[in-house]
């Protein structure tokens, strides 16, 4: 049997099954090398990692555009993340999004952060919300809706007492 | 800081009398952390990694926590002090010997507070308890996170919460772990059907010294995989469901033990006491297998004059690095298999407590 890349004898076969559909490869040593399929040490390796990669890869099971995305703040490319599972700054989250969005929801089954926030960003949402309730009171005192504006400023008091 | 000094004693979470000790030896609550306007470390400079190490410092030092933390440069300590503090769970394997450049870790002197610095994440901070106390070390980690992030802008982000290196631990960051001694649901060989339902609902088990290790001596740590898209609270709260679940189960093992073999396990346990305090050579996993067994006898009443934390003592002080210090010297294996013997010998002696 041949190297399904470059046409020399195959001596690595994988079998893989994903979502119930069977796939084999055959490749040559050098071939399974360049795909990173084999690693030198200790012993020579299956790396689990980039065939699963390679297989979903071809099974079109990855979209193709992600591997391209790089983050302009630290130069991280998507493919790099994907490689060795680790993200390189902050930034990366809003790069990489579309990619990560799918892989986000199949770990934690969920997208959005329910938990502690940190005192300066309560701060700031609280500082945000009592701008808005001014805003709100410059819009009902000019509108002459009294009675609102007198609710609202009995929330801005609160608020600023508790602050 | 000598870490020498440390050695005669226990970490507060190793005293072995906390809430349901019976069968939970410690509680553990981490939070991953990053600055601001930093790459995470896997990507940082050594410049960059350098300054992340100086403020965090400087925030950890000047920090108002109740109980201060002591700073300790990992680059400047021997391979044997750096073992030290993972058998200690201190500090991670690969802040010990992986990563390089500038990092460390800061403790308190009862060693259940610690902040490692340059880890996978800028900051990891660590609260340690005896027995099963979540909500208790996460209001300590609540308020050591509130401390730290007076003095730091922690990288968040308005949809994925705490931003962390590696997308399993985003959102809260936290990773609460429930260390467990199981050794009556091992010998009932239900231990395997308990932990396929655990992973059904997402949590993870694992062996002592976290990913990757082996569960060794009847002990299993378990803990939460999701990090986003849930509340802390509600985190603590599954765990703590499903321990009760795995309590009462171990609980309900032993007594059966109790019931239908106890001649049996008298034996085994008299037999672990035996070979314990007379070997003249014995590795690192037999003795806590054995030690195990001691655990369990003590549990079920059939040593009633040997402390938990005994047990809790020896585990500790037999692994590698802790007898290499206690001994005062390097070590080769054989070495070591011997002078452990010598160590435990000398030790049970001292308590003197042959099985009833």
């Amino acid at each position: 049997m041949d190297c399904q890349l470059c046409g020399e004898p195959a001596t690595v076969h994988l079998t893989d099954i994903v979502n119930k559909k069977k796939r084999q490869m055959h490749l040559c040593e050098g071939c399974a090398r360049k795909q990173n399929l084999i690693t030198d040490d200790p012993a020579p390796q299956l790396n689990l990692q980039p065939l699963l990669q390679l297989i979903m890869g071809q099974m079109g099971l990855l979209p193709v555009d992600t591997g391209g995305l790089l983050c302009p703040t630290c130069g991280l490319k998507y493919a790099q993340f994907r490689a060795t599972g680790r993200l390189g700054c902050p930034d990366d989250y809003d790069a990489f999004r579309p990619a990560l969005e799918p892989l986000l929801e199949r770990i934690h089954r969920g997208l959005r952060h329910a938990g502690k926030v940190p005192v300066a960003e309560r701060a700031k949402a609280a500082a945000a919300h009592l701008a808005g309730l001014k805003d709100d009171l410059a819009v009902a005192v000019s509108d002459e809706r009294y009675e609102d504006a007198a609710r609202i400023r009995d929330r801005i008091r609160k608020m600023e007492v508790a602050e | 800081m000598n870490l020498d000094t440390l050695l005669p004693n226990l970490g507060e979470w190793l005293r072995g009398n906390g809430p349901e000790s019976d069968v939970v030896v410690s509680t553990r609550v981490r939070l991953a952390r990053n600055l601001a306007h930093y790459p995470f470390t896997n990507r940082a400079t050594p410049h960059q990694k350098g300054e992340i190490e100086a403020k965090s410092r400087d925030a950890v030092q000047k920090a108002e926590i109740a109980s201060p933390l002591q700073y300790v440069n990992v680059t400047t300590l021997n391979p044997l002090d750096r073992q030290f503090l993972v058998e200690r769970q201190l500090i991670s394997r690969e802040l010990a010997s992986v990563l390089e450049g500038p990092r460390g870790v800061a403790f308190d002197d009862k060693e259940s507070v610690s902040v490692m610095i340059n880890e996978e994440d800028h900051l990891r901070l660590q609260v340690m308890r005896s027995g099963l106390a979540l909500d208790d070390a996460w209001s300590v980690i609540d308020g050591v996170d509130d401390a730290l992030e007076a003095r730091l802008t922690y990288a968040f982000h308005e949809q994925f919460g705490y931003l962390t290196a590696c997308p399993t631990n985003v959102g809260t960051g936290m990773r609460a772990s429930v260390m467990l001694h199981l050794p009556a649901l091992g010998l009932t060989k239900q231990i395997e059907r308990v932990f396929r339902a655990l992973q059904k609902i997402n949590l993870v088990v694992r062996g002592l010294y976290g990913e990757g290790s082996r569960a060794s001596g009847d002990l299993y740590q378990i803990s939460n995989q999701v990090t986003l898209g849930r509340s802390e609270a509600r985190v603590l709260s599954e765990i703590r469901e499903v321990i009760a679940m795995i309590l009462q189960y171990e609980r309900q093992a032993r007594q059966a033990l109790l019931k239908d073999r106890k001649q049996e396990e008298h034996n085994r346990v008299a037999r672990a006491i035996g070979t314990l305090s007379s070997a003249t050579m014995i590795t690192a996993e037999e003795t806590m297998e054995l030690l195990s067994t001691v655990r369990l006898g003590i549990h079920l009443h059939m040593l009633d004059d040997m402390p938990p934390t005994t047990v809790n003592q020896l585990f500790i002080q037999t692994q590698a690095a802790h007898l290499q210090k206690i001994m005062g010297g390097q070590l080769d294996g054989e070495e070591r298999n011997a002078a452990r013997a010598k160590f435990l010998r000398s030790k049970l002696r001292e308590i003197g407590s042959p099985p009833r």
